[in-house]
């Protein structure tokens, strides 16, 4: 590559362990590995700063701290290290707060790492951290937990356009199918609409296939400047937009109900920064972690109308050969929600993609990604744009 | 939910009574009372009771609660429509999980939300049940 990257961020590195139950690995190892991973990919051996995302340790494995901790364990210890949290949107948030890094001039090469271990906790305890990426005072409080808010919305969402469960199944069985060829994938094997049909109810209307499962799991990406990466002549992947957006931590409190006003302004910003319309985007890995929340993140996201987004599921047209293809790797539901780490998992997926090398679940002719992690059922949504160089 | 007893004390106004606020300038009711409008953007917001009926807007039964709420299990929790407006979040009581649906009218009143412990402080609030006479 004699040319140089024009100014920008660019990811040049992406490791991953596989996301599942872990018994006999630790937090710190799994960060760890997936940090090394990264930088082997990226061809370095130095870092000016390490970014963490996490939402859990603090509650599930009595741990805080983790930038210096894990900047320790890396074999990188006086490293500028911090942990980034914003409850599922944790790992999307440490990319954020990487691309500002970069971007500002400050640090030129920087490591971005999410890492959830959630499998410690054997007494219910998880649920109740994870209820805190709602409000405590007015929805924890009263007796609710985090699944019963999706289930809120998804109740509502079937009454006011009559959705059916055949048509949230679509969304579980395309995320399931795309899996298959992902070996990182928690669950890399097909399932069939009876299988939907016939799950268990957790909290109703959501059955265990709109679920997306608790798992352990780390992922990392090196992110550099412009002039880096063109030193280390490796294939670069381009971040050209990146955005937040936030909405009220409640879903009583929302503008409208089934309208995520987070997701909107997130994806318009994002896009927008990239000089992007939604139908120039070639493939999104959006985060299902309930079939509703994939329906609801298309419709603000620009993607299909509000009211509209359920019937891409079973018109095929979020398949990987579909109009606007998602969760091409599997997603939150078949790859799995390690929570903290989720984010990172997305963007090395959409990396993988646009480098070509997804393997089984290479997209043809992919050039732009979006990427879109969403703390809590819509309060912080981090929106970017990847594209290939 | 760990045992806090300086946040029960603090919230046991709008929990008891269900009060909220209402915007002094552009009269746009809220429940939870909130420092900015979510309207107007006005600072002066006064303390409203509610008349503590409403319907279900959207609700879901339990059978898996989280730590402090096993005993009730099964049981719904609802987002309910005030008549003033605002929705909140709360669990319907007096009623079968499967006669609850959209629409249902209710009323508030003050039950039992947890018990820390089988010594421990009870916590009481507002949950709402299927309203027993049209008013």
């Amino acid at each position: 590559m004699g040319d140089s990257y024009p100014e920008g961020v660019y990811i040049v590195g992406l490791g991953q362990v596989p996301v599942g139950e872990h018994w006999q690995r630790s937090l710190r190892d799994l960060a760890v590995d997936a940090m090394h991973a990264a930088m082997a990919d990226a061809g370095v051996n130095d870092v000016d700063a390490l970014l963490v995302g996490n939402m859990l340790a603090p509650t599930l494995s009595e741990q805080q701290h983790l930038g210096a901790l894990v900047a320790d364990w890396s074999g990188f210890r006086g490293v500028e290290g911090a942990t980034i949290e914003a409850a599922c949107a944790s790992g999307g948030m440490a990319l954020r707060q990487g691309f500002i890094a970069v971007r500002s001039g400050i640090h030129r090469m920087v490591v971005v790492l999410g890492v959830e271990k959630m499998t410690d906790s054997v007494n219910g305890c998880t649920a109740a951290g994870l209820a805190m990426a709602a409000d405590g005072d007015y929805e924890a409080a009263v007796g609710l937990s985090f699944v019963a808010i999706n289930a809120l919305l998804m109740r509502r969402y079937m009454h006011e356009h009559g959705a059916t469960r055949e048509d949230f199944a679509a969304f579980a069985a395309n995320a399931h199918r795309n899996a298959a060829g992902n070996p990182c994938a928690m669950f890399p094997r097909p399932i069939d609409v009876d299988t939907y049909l016939n799950a268990p109810i957790i909290a109703d209307p959501i059955n265990l296939m709109d679920s997306s499962p608790v798992a352990d799991g780390a992922a990392a990406l090196v992110l550099v400047d412009a002039q880096t990466a063109t030193r280390l002549g490796k294939k670069a992947v381009r971040i050209s937009g990146s955005a937040v957006g936030t909405d009220s931590l409640s879903l009583h409190e929302r503008r409208s109900l089934l309208e995520l006003d987070g997701v909107c302004l997130s994806a318009r910003r994002a896009l927008g920064m990239a000089g992007k319309r939604p139908d120039e985007v070639d493939f999104v890995e959006l985060h299902d972690a309930f079939t509703i929340m994939a329906v609801l993140s298309l419709e603000a996201s620009g993607f299909a109308e509000y009211g509209e987004g359920f019937r891409l599921g079973r018109a095929g047209e979020v398949s990987r050969a579909g109009r606007i293809p998602i969760c091409t790797m599997g997603g939150l539901k078949a790859r799995g929600h390690p929570v903290g780490a989720t984010g990172v998992y997305q963007a090395v997926e959409a990396a993988l993609q646009l480098r070509g090398e997804a393997g089984d679940c290479q997209l043809a002719g992919a050039k732009v990604g979006m990427t879109q992690n969403i703390g809590g059922s819509g309060a912080t949504v981090v929106t970017h744009i990847l594209e290939a160089v | 939910m760990a045992l806090q007893l300086p946040r029960d004390w603090r919230l046991r106004v709008e929990r008891y009574q269900l009060v909220g606020a209402r915007c002094a300038r552009c009269g746009r009711f809220h429940f939870p009372s909130r420092p900015v409008c979510l309207q107007c953007g006005g600072q002066d917001l006064e303390p409203y009771r509610f008349k503590g009926r409403g319907e279900v807007y959207s609700h879901v039964t339990m059978y898996k609660a989280p730590a402090g709420f096993e005993q009730d299990i099964p049981y719904v929790v609802a987002l309910v429509k005030l008549d003033e407006g605002p929705l909140v979040t709360a669990q319907i009581t007096d009623v079968e999980p499967g006669d609850v649906q959209v629409g249902l009218p209710v009323e508030v009143v003050v039950r039992q939300w947890r018990q820390h412990g089988k010594d421990g402080p009870i916590v009481y609030g507002y949950k709402f049940r299927p309203r027993l006479i049209a008013r």
